[in-house]
């Protein structure tokens, strides 16, 4: 259980994240999913005790970070994958970070299988492609056999394969009563892994809600349809109550795209007034574009004129 | 994920384990410090000139002796010739110091082992501790080890010393006392600064450039200056001629080690306060 109780963090006049309250819950994966600059790893450095929040608090099993017996035994993090020093060997890594916390040297060989990187723990860390490094990170953080992990951006230059095990790794961990924090700045990435969302944008908490119910919520749903009597039918849908951008383009002027409107709706009042129709598809809003819906006033570095 | 875990998220779970403690961090500093590279070499740098250089500049010293004048004789320190060599065999101690802390500063793994040991002072201290013990047993090593290369070389061509004689044995001994002071002095600049190189040319200003300079004032000046700078006063424990405007070996050992001291309070202050 990781809670955090109106935390803010300023540098200077920047506000990296801006009173922030949230639990995370055991048992689940819980995505933290944001645009860069969003103030994701800002707010895992202050889990961690690496950052002194400017206001509030937040706690790890009702403790602060800093005041934890044994914190490699009760928290598990990967922040930066890259962070060891490149001319240790991979398996003195871990081995290090074991004995600051007690832990047999037996334990680092276990996770090293586990994660795979048997062959290569002779080897020194700067020898370590991303994908072996982001492996070594996990390894470091399930060290301790941690209830609380917490992985930022663990996906990071990981081949298809990799990222199938993370994911799956993810799930394992959440299923035996662990509490898993993943932050990424891919939504389809937390679809398929994540089962609770916590969305922020510059700073501030946007939504904090169960995946399922965030792809109901947002997702934007519309009904593409081909008519010759589109407009008869943009105006009969407008009048049901649904919305119909009228500017679509005049060599395609029979297609209109109705929202507001299920394709059930749609059917039966073309029916009603004997509109006769060549295509009817729904159309699902992807959580990409949901995602990016929720937190397009919220991104830091916006490309001019951009295309949304 | 090999090998079920049991779930374990009540209040209960922490009596499972015990408490990280300093001995742990000691082990773990311990790993730190002698699985990368640069320790061998720097240790190796250590013993070699310390040894060899002391060594080349005793021959040397002992063959000009008859060509010495009268005054020239009368100051001949066949200890402090054999003991040449550690002038520049310290820069390496030095740089190590600071590299075993500021190395974790520039790969990130400061955060690494920040998480692993939240406690900030449990981290300083603990590799302090450990490099200051592998300085001193190499220190030691080296320096004895230069002293009898040196008045091996010495003897039958000037007058050599012997560890009983007056102020000789503390003198060699002290080297060593003089390397620990200067070891952790070089963490706490690695920690204070945190970038390699600032720290580096710090420790380079603190123990060459400055004295250096101190020489062109008058003496007025230059006198208390270089009484007092902490590494000219630390190293008079490792002199037997006392000369003039200087420090008694021990108290000039204890004005370095107050130095030390102060900037090792304000490294461990700043690095429990700023963000990681």
């Amino acid at each position: 259980m990781i809670e955090a109780h109106g935390l803010v963090k300023r540098y200077g006049a920047t506000t990296a994240v801006n009173d922030l309250s949230f639990s995370i819950r055991p048992g689940l994966v819980t995505g933290f999913l944001g645009p860069n600059g969003a103030g994701k790893t800002t707010t895992m450095r202050m889990i961690l005790g690496l950052d002194a929040p400017t206001q509030g608090s937040v706690t790890v099993d009702g403790r602060s970070y800093r005041d934890l017996p044994a914190p490699m035994r009760e928290v598990g993090a990967l922040l930066d994958a890259k962070a060891v020093h490149g001319g240790r060997r991979a398996r003195d890594h871990l081995l290090c970070l074991a004995q600051s916390n007690g832990i047999g040297r037996s334990r680092v060989d276990e996770v090293l299988r586990t994660v795979g990187l048997e062959s290569v723990a002779r080897r020194r860390a700067k020898g370590l492609s991303l994908g072996m490094s982001q492996r070594l990170g996990i390894a470091s953080a399930l060290l301790g056999d941690p209830a609380v992990l917490i992985f930022d951006e663990p996906v990071n230059g990981l081949d298809p394969d990799g990222i199938h095990w993370v994911r799956t790794l993810m799930r394992a961990l959440a299923a035996e009563g662990r509490t898993v924090l993943i932050s990424s700045h891919l939504m389809s990435e937390m679809a398929l892994t994540a089962d609770h969302l916590l969305v922020i944008g510059k700073g501030r908490l946007i939504a904090d809600t169960s995946v399922d119910e965030f792809v109901r919520s947002s997702s934007q749903q519309s009904v593409h349809v081909r008519s010759p009597q589109a407009a008869e039918l943009a105006s009969r849908c407008r009048e049901a109550g649904a919305i119909v951008p009228a500017g679509t383009a005049p060599d395609h002027s029979d297609v209109i795209e109705i929202t507001g409107m299920d394709s059930a709706e749609v059917g039966k009042l073309a029916a009603a007034h004997g509109i006769v129709l060549f295509e009817l598809i729904p159309v699902r809003a992807s959580l990409e574009e949901a995602f990016m819906e929720l937190t397009r006033d919220s991104v830091e570095y916006q490309a001019a004129g951009g295309t949304r | 994920m090999t090998g079920a875990t049991i779930a374990r998220t009540g209040p209960d779970h922490r009596a499972a384990f015990r408490p990280a403690t300093f001995g742990d961090a000691l082990r773990s500093e311990w790993t730190k410090l002698r699985s990368v590279r640069s320790t061998f070499w720097a240790l190796t740098a250590t013993v070699v000139l310390g040894i060899a250089l002391g060594a080349l500049i005793s021959a040397a010293a002992a063959h000009g002796y008859a060509k010495f004048t009268a005054s020239e004789k009368l100051s001949w320190d066949p200890t402090g010739v054999s003991q040449s060599g550690m002038l520049i065999a310290q820069v390496a101690i030095a740089v190590l110091g600071v590299l075993c802390i500021s190395s974790e500063y520039s790969s990130g793994m400061i955060r690494t082992s920040l998480i692993a040991v939240p406690k900030r002072g449990r981290v300083l201290a603990a590799k302090s501790l450990v490099f200051a013990v592998v300085t001193f047993v190499v220190g030691e090593v080296t320096c004895f080890a230069a002293f009898f290369a040196g008045q091996a070389l010495i003897s039958g061509h000037a007058p050599h010393a012997a560890l009983g004689d007056p102020g000789v044995a503390r003198a060699v001994a002290g080297g060593g006392l003089y390397l620990i002071a200067l070891a952790v002095l070089s963490v706490a600049a690695g920690a204070l600064l945190r970038h390699p190189a600032a720290a580096i040319a710090a420790m380079v200003g603190l123990l060459f450039v400055l004295p250096a300079i101190a020489q062109a004032l008058p003496d007025s000046w230059r006198n208390p200056v270089t009484e007092f700078w902490p590494t000219q006063a630390g190293s008079q424990l490792t002199s037997v001629h006392i000369a003039a405007h200087t420090l008694q070996p021990w108290p000039g050992f204890a004005v370095m080690c107050l130095f030390v001291a102060i900037v090792y309070a304000i490294a461990w202050t700043l690095l429990d306060r700023r963000d990681a």
